[in-house]
């Protein structure tokens, strides 16, 4: 089938959101500053470490100059977003380094564990819900139910935690943790495959569920629906009534999820990273968050609230692509 | 046992997973892998750290007592906390006043990246840590410090305020490249996790919050060392450390004792008991009704029993403490020990004229003998210290109810309410001693967080740092103990051992006198440089 794509509507709708991203990240940039102000933790405490417990009153008293946490919130925040605009992240003070080369050594371990974990908690989804949607009560659709409202509940630290007590205490076949072997220096691919199965399992697990059951009621009803209904009185066969019919309208609303569920990956890949002591962004955000580390900690907080946005502009996009009813500037 | 059999099936699903991907050769380049498909490589060892560093500069603080692996200080300790040279060909000449420390340098010492060392590496070093504009949270050591020069390439001399006789002692600091860390940021460039130095090691990577690898430096003026990797590996927690060590994952790590006794009876591993100045003291301020009283104080110091603590809490890897001199140091001053005494602490109790009231809690003017004690929250040791504190205490009928809170909550109430306090640094008896009695220093930062004021310990004190004559600092060091024998500020508990459990795969290994913060130098492998694999030689 043919059909014009309302190029112009999804252009719209995009540079709007865009527009209406700026208020978002400004707010939600003064909202980290504020709340990192307001947190009993002190910085030149964090950053002096067990040395603060040694150093004098100057000392300290000249750390907190230098590193500007004797400022007040407000110019502070200021000064952040001023030169943040320059392309001038600022030093992270729990790194030593500056803000742009934590990020840019850690993102990258963090898009491959979260892209790994999300094609595996779509493909598997998709798969199991299609299957269980064919035999609606039979003993598979109640299987794989129970374990995705399970799954459902269970938080991603605790799966990360049973996963490494079976797979890598018990049985001993994959590492607890890292990137790659405790003795290796280099990274090389095979390894760096082998440390990633658990970890990514873990957070696909986490996020399976969702797709799953979208997927396995929206073909279900698909397959109710009279053009499908239609389709196997002419004597359709069952594959291309399931696939070509039933799946194609089934599929709509974990386009929408698609966009959606990337909060909580971002969340998820939070305590999975941790667990699994993955050197990605999520590490670094939980140790940012500990030391009050302004300039770190603002600048994550832009990239998560950005992914989100990007995400729920993506699932809106993807919807008004799929579904010709909707129009994009509704 | 389990050592042989995990590895090799992790190595094979690694292979079998790399080869279906068909993306690279399954093969891994670690000898600890696939490869060898057994133990580890005999050259390469790997240890589990609780803590990694923040930064391996040493203008920030890195190295500042030694041992940094990857750099050198003009002076190292040896075993029994010595001093000896290192990238100084001698010990300082020291000037009669105390005031100008001459040290001539070694020559031919390259950094790692082939550039030459010299005085001006040395005069930049410190200068740039006395700096202002250098976020150093150590820079209070080097107080004493005025200036430093360097005279032609090969010497170099510095200059006190005042006569500081443990300074020698403080230019264990390592030494920073010029050519390498002048040119960028001091508190943000490269140079913080890149590193490069005269030292044994090169640093080959760092994943913070897993693992930091070296490699052994071919350049290194004491010999190339025949270990020639090293990872340390950070695992913040005691039990997966002693899994993975179980596990065959680590060849050595810190532990617990708990931990560290299930390895007693494993032959291929050794356990390795540092004694340190580590020690676990209860801060009793000068500014509490009760805790300020030199009775009260007194009692506590006879009622309190230090050999349970060390039995019950440590598991006996420790030894009871008088002050923050342990007893096995030279700088000890003998016949100042305490017999833990309850009828003797009761009898100063009663002479004071605190009589037990109603509910056997002692009171005095209408003053009742109990005061808040607080510990960091989440640290196991302090809250076992701090709980068998109070329990002694309350046999002599003084109240103590224990408390945990952050540092945070704990900081503000330190000048009225006791805290379970931690700390050590060997080297000199300076360091620990002045911090901690100083009355000047009462309440700045965390120094003399008791609040204590005496000053014939004060003049003790001054008299200790200002002389380069041994005898004479020891009688003074005496002074200052004893003194806190008739009126303890503290009431000092134990010094704690640290336990390493380490594979019988090396000859060389020792330990040394460790401070209260272990790092990456603390452990069997602070001379790890000097570790020889056994049998190499057949």
């Amino acid at each position: 089938m043919t059909r014009r794509l309302p190029w112009g509507p999804l252009a719209r709708m995009a540079g709007r959101r865009a527009l209406a991203a700026v208020p978002v990240l400004l707010v939600v940039t003064f909202g980290v500053f504020a709340v990192a102000a307001a947190s009993p933790f002190d910085p030149v405490k964090a950053y002096a470490g067990t040395a603060g417990l040694t150093a004098s009153q100057e000392n300290l008293d000249q750390l907190r100059a230098n590193l500007g946490a004797d400022q007040p919130l407000v110019p502070r925040w200021w000064d952040w977003l001023t030169s943040a605009l320059t392309g001038d992240l600022g030093d992270s003070s729990v790194m030593r380094q500056p803000v742009a080369d934590v990020i840019a050594e850690r993102i990258g371990w963090s898009v491959l564990l979260a892209a790994t974990a999300f094609a595996v908690a779509v493909l598997a989804g998709t798969v199991l819900g299609v299957l269980a949607a064919r035999r609606q009560g039979g003993p598979l659709d109640r299987t794989v139910t129970a374990v995705a409202y399970t799954l459902e509940a269970a938080p991603a630290f605790w799966l990360g935690l049973l996963a490494i007590w079976v797979f890598a205490l018990k049985l001993g076949i994959l590492p607890a943790g890292g990137l790659t072997d405790t003795a290796s220096d280099t990274v090389t691919f095979g390894q760096v495959a082998s440390h990633l199965v658990l970890p990514a399992l873990v957070l696909g697990a986490s996020q399976l569920p969702w797709f799953l059951l979208y997927v396995r009621q929206g073909v279900a009803d698909a397959l109710e629906e009279d053009p499908v209904r239609g389709a196997r009185a002419r004597g359709l066969s069952e594959r291309t009534v399931l696939l070509g019919h039933a799946l194609r309208s089934g599929l709509l609303p974990v386009l929408t999820l698609i966009g959606s569920r990337v909060p909580e990956l971002i969340t998820g890949a939070l305590l999975v990273e941790t667990v699994f002591s993955w050197p990605g962004i999520a590490a670094a955000t939980v140790q940012a968050a500990m030391s009050v580390d302004f300039p770190l900690l603002a600048a994550l907080t832009v990239l998560a609230t950005a992914a989100v946005l990007l995400g729920n502009l993506l699932s809106d996009l993807l919807y008004a692509l799929a579904d010709p009813r909707v129009t994009p500037d509704a | 046992m389990t050592a042989r059999t995990v590895r090799p099936i992790r190595g094979t699903a690694a292979a079998a997973l790399a080869t279906v991907l068909a993306l690279t050769a399954a093969a891994c380049s670690d000898p600890g892998g696939s490869g060898s498909g057994g133990s580890a490589a005999r050259d390469s060892l790997v240890v589990g750290i609780a803590y990694e560093p923040d930064t391996l500069s040493p203008l920030l603080g890195y190295g500042k007592d030694g041992n940094s692996k990857v750099f050198d200080g003009l002076l190292a300790f040896d075993a029994d906390m010595r001093l000896k040279p290192a990238l100084a060909v001698a010990l300082p000449e020291v000037s009669a006043d105390g005031l100008t420390y001459t040290y001539k340098l070694r020559k031919g010492v390259t950094f790692s990246d082939g550039e030459p060392f010299g005085a001006k590496d040395v005069v930049f070093t410190y200068r740039t840590i006395l700096d202002k504009r250098t976020n150093n949270p150590s820079k209070t050591e080097l107080d004493a410090l005025k200036d430093v020069k360097a005279v032609g390439d090969d010497t170099v001399v510095f200059t006190l305020k005042y006569p500081y006789a443990a300074f020698a002692q403080r230019t264990v600091l390592a030494i920073a490249p010029q050519h390498v860390a002048a040119r960028q940021d001091v508190n943000s460039g490269p140079f913080t996790t890149k590193p490069v130095g005269t030292g044994p090691y090169v640093l080959t990577g760092w994943s913070k919050g897993e693992k930091l690898t070296f490699k052994a430096n071919p350049r290194y003026w004491g010999g190339e060392p025949k270990v020639k990797k090293l990872t340390m590996a950070v695992v913040k927690d005691d039990d997966v450390r002693a899994t993975r060590l179980r596990s065959g994952d680590l060849d050595g790590a810190i532990l617990p004792p708990n931990l560290a006794k299930g390895f007693k009876n494993d032959p291929g591993k050794k356990t390795y008991a540092a004694t340190t100045y580590d020690y676990r003291t209860v801060t009793l301020p000068t500014h509490n009704k009760v805790t300020g009283d030199t009775a009260v104080r007194r009692a506590l110091d006879l009622a309190v029993d230090r050999r349970a603590m060390v039995d019950k809490i440590l598991e006996g890897a420790g030894k009871p403490a008088y002050g923050p001199v342990p007893t096995s140091s030279e700088w000890f001053a003998k016949g100042t020990e305490r017999r833990h005494d309850l009828a003797a602490a009761e009898k100063i109790l009663d002479d004071a004229g605190w009589k037990p009231g109603p509910d056997g809690v002692r009171v005095r003017n209408g003053v009742r003998a109990a005061f808040p004690l607080w510990y960091p929250s989440g640290d196991k040791l302090r809250q076992d210290h701090a709980l068998a504190y109070a329990s002694d205490a309350k046999k002599a009928g003084i109240e103590i109810a224990t408390q945990a809170g952050t540092w945070e909550v704990i900081e503000p109430r330190m000048k009225h309410d006791a805290v379970l306090a931690g700390g050590g640094s060997p080297g000199d008896p300076d360091f620990d001693q002045y911090l901690l009695l100083k009355s000047d220093l009462a309440g700045d930062g965390f120094n003399n967080m008791a609040w204590y004021a005496n000053p014939a310990v004060d003049k003790a004190l001054e008299d200790g740092r200002m002389t380069n004559d041994k005898a004479a600092r020891k009688a003074a060091y005496d002074t200052v103990q004893r003194e806190l024998v008739k009126n303890p500020g503290y009431t000092f508990l134990t010094h704690i051992d640290h336990l390493y459990v380490v594979s019988d795969r090396w000859d060389g290994l020792s330990t040394q006198v460790e401070p209260h913060d272990h790092g990456l130098a603390a452990g069997p492998w602070w001379n790890v440089e000097d570790w020889t694999p056994k049998g190499a030689a057949k």
